[in-house]
């Protein structure tokens, strides 16, 4: 690189600039493949957080929104009991459904990675725990709603059981109905990662632990459990991060009677404060990376691939 | 691991897994069999009669909304989505084969985009179309808020792919005499070929059912899933649930032709290779 450039140049002529391209291309190559991806995420996700950094420093009243540079949008979001209340409710859903998923989603791999010996059986339920990740979100909530209802299934099953005298409340437009929503549309992202963890284990490594003398519980505790880490860090990340974004689930689970910090960043769009929806998005945007930072000193996620 | 013969543990995690497959599906065939509702049926059951009431009704009564053109538009962007997911993955999979610089911070923007919640994706693409002038609709603004999600997913497949290929066919498609064009072109996209329908399905179905990143990013034209949201806070018939069912079956075809194509690929190629 040094040497071309100080190479004087008039003298760079067109036979020499041929002679190079041959061997130019292959080092260009990867920028030019890359190239597309890069625009993409830069021009849809980084220069949109940008211009999300600089409007959480707006100002605005109720018609439009200035140019400006005031710290109000972030004093008044802060100084709120409001947001603190939220932020305790959306932690408490994360926490809620990270333990859950966590916990289907290690027996669940388990059963699949140790207990089922065909490969062809062991595609064939992978495949079924997965396919409803490729259906709609919204149809898997609302398709709880005849089931939890005052009159729906479950009550009604219950009552007619003689196990109730009168409908449960609590099934629907509740905390449990979120959390409930919640594990059904993410139990998945635990599912397969832990999934992919355990098919990786040398199944001489459990071998060893039996001929070693370890009981089942032992093998599970001390050396699936420790080798399954990596993917139990990639599930909790997907899992933390999109229920701490949430705000659908919320909304239609909840009925209205329950908050989370994206539902409250939308209910403020849909007022056109977006400058105030900025700063608790930026705060939001903080708090989850944080997050995403502490579970990443587990893992090495280009190692997982 | 028990070699000789299942013990209880099998039973009682088969039973947990029974369970979870019950979990995943049961509500959703609740909805199924609840479409079939009789014209006086409500949303729940009982079961007022057996019909296709709500069906017809789907497509009849324009009051339900613009359940045909946000259809056409879903399906429109969900292959737009697909075709720029595959392409861009897939280049950008042979690009970090080697080094090149920025390729960490690039992997690092790839992961950041599956973390950073989607309504921040929504509301910056939003105000920045905004600050721009620039109307926002499905096809630009909504178009490259589905990028976000589906890229990183198909850049993922792809370094998975790419982790455990082997280099050897390419050297020696190379001894051969093949151009990099021709290596490229006859060796190793074949190889690709299966989990580049895989990739194809991530970018179609995510793209299909995504609605919190398209909420501030569809302009004026709903596609289906804001639709179907809409409808639940004002639709109270089982006309709702007729809507879900069919939007359902149709990822469910979707799946089950990726699914198939995979095997009828497998197959071709078995017979070949057997000759």
């Amino acid at each position: 690189m040094t040497l071309t450039a100080e190479t004087p140049r008039p003298t760079v002529t067109a036979a020499a600039g041929r002679a190079r391209r041959p061997r130019l291309l292959p080092r260009v190559a990867p920028y030019l493949q890359a190239a597309p991806l890069t625009v993409a995420l830069l021009l849809f996700l980084l220069v949109p957080i940008l211009t999300i950094v600089a409007v959480s420093f707006w100002d605005y009243d109720s018609v439009r929104i200035y140019p400006d540079f005031v710290l109000t949008n972030y004093t008044e979001l802060l100084t709120s009991p409001v947001t603190w209340k939220t932020y305790l409710n959306t932690l408490k859903y994360a926490a809620l459904t990270w333990a859950i998923t966590l916990g289907i989603g290690f027996t669940v791999a388990y059963f699949l990675a140790f207990h089922i010996r065909s490969t062809t059986w062991q595609m064939v339920l992978f495949l079924l725990c997965t396919i409803p990740f490729w259906t709609s979100n919204i149809i898997r909530m609302i398709s709880w709603i005849p089931f939890l209802g005052r009159n729906g299934l479950l009550n009604s099953g219950l009552i007619s059981a003689g196990i109730i005298d009168q409908p449960l409340e609590f099934l629907l437009f509740s905390d449990f109905s979120v959390v409930l929503a919640f594990v059904h549309l993410y139990a998945l992202f635990m599912v397969v990662p832990i999934f992919n963890s355990m098919m990786r284990i040398d199944r001489a490594l459990i071998e060893a632990a039996r001929d070693g003398g370890a009981s089942a519980a032992q093998t599970l505790w001390n050396v699936i459990l420790p080798l399954t880490k990596p993917g139990i860090a990639i599930g909790s990340i997907f899992v933390v991060t999109l229920v701490m974004g949430d705000f659908i689930t919320v909304r239609l689970m909840s009925g209205g009677q329950s908050a989370s910090i994206g539902l409250m960043i939308a209910n403020e769009i849909s007022l056109l404060q977006y400058p105030a929806a900025a700063a608790n998005a930026v705060v939001l945007l903080a708090v989850v990376l944080i997050m995403v930072v502490a579970m990443l000193r587990v893992v090495d996620i280009r190692k997982e691939l | 691991m028990n070699t000789s013969r299942r013990g209880l543990s099998f039973y009682l995690l088969a039973g947990f897994f029974a369970l979870f497959v019950l979990f995943l599906y049961g509500p959703t065939a609740t909805i199924l069999i609840l479409s079939f509702q009789g014209p006086e049926g409500g949303l729940t059951f009982p079961m007022n009669g057996v019909s296709l009431h709500w069906f017809r009704n789907l497509f009849e009564q324009q009051a339900v909304g613009d359940f045909g053109g946000s259809f056409r538009r879903s399906i429109a962007l969900g292959l737009m989505v697909m075709v720029l997911t595959v392409l861009f993955s897939v280049l950008a999979g042979f690009a970090f084969r080697r080094r090149f610089r920025g390729s960490g911070a690039l992997f690092y923007l790839a992961v950041a985009s599956l973390i950073v919640p989607s309504i921040l994706v929504s509301l910056g693409i939003g105000l920045f179309f905004n600050i721009l002038g620039l109307e926002p609709a499905w096809y630009s603004s909504a178009l490259g808020a589905h990028l976000t999600w589906t890229l990183p997913f198909g850049l993922l497949i792809v370094f998975a792919i790419f982790n455990r290929f082997n280099p050897a066919y390419e050297e020696a498609a190379r001894d051969l005499g093949a151009s990099p064009w021709q290596t490229v072109r006859h060796v190793v996209l074949p190889i690709l070929l299966p989990s580049l329908i895989g990739v194809g399905l991530f970018g179609f179905t995510l793209s299909y059912d995504e609605f919190a990143r398209t909420l501030m990013t569809a302009g004026s034209f709903n596609t289906l899933p804001l639709e179907i949201y809409g409808m639940t806070t004002n639709v109270t018939t089982p006309v709702l649930y007729a809507l879900g069912s069919l939007t359902t079956v149709f990822s469910f075809t979707v799946i089950g032709v990726a699914l198939l194509g995979l095997i009828a690929l497998r197959r071709h190629r078995l017979r070949r290779s057997g000759i």
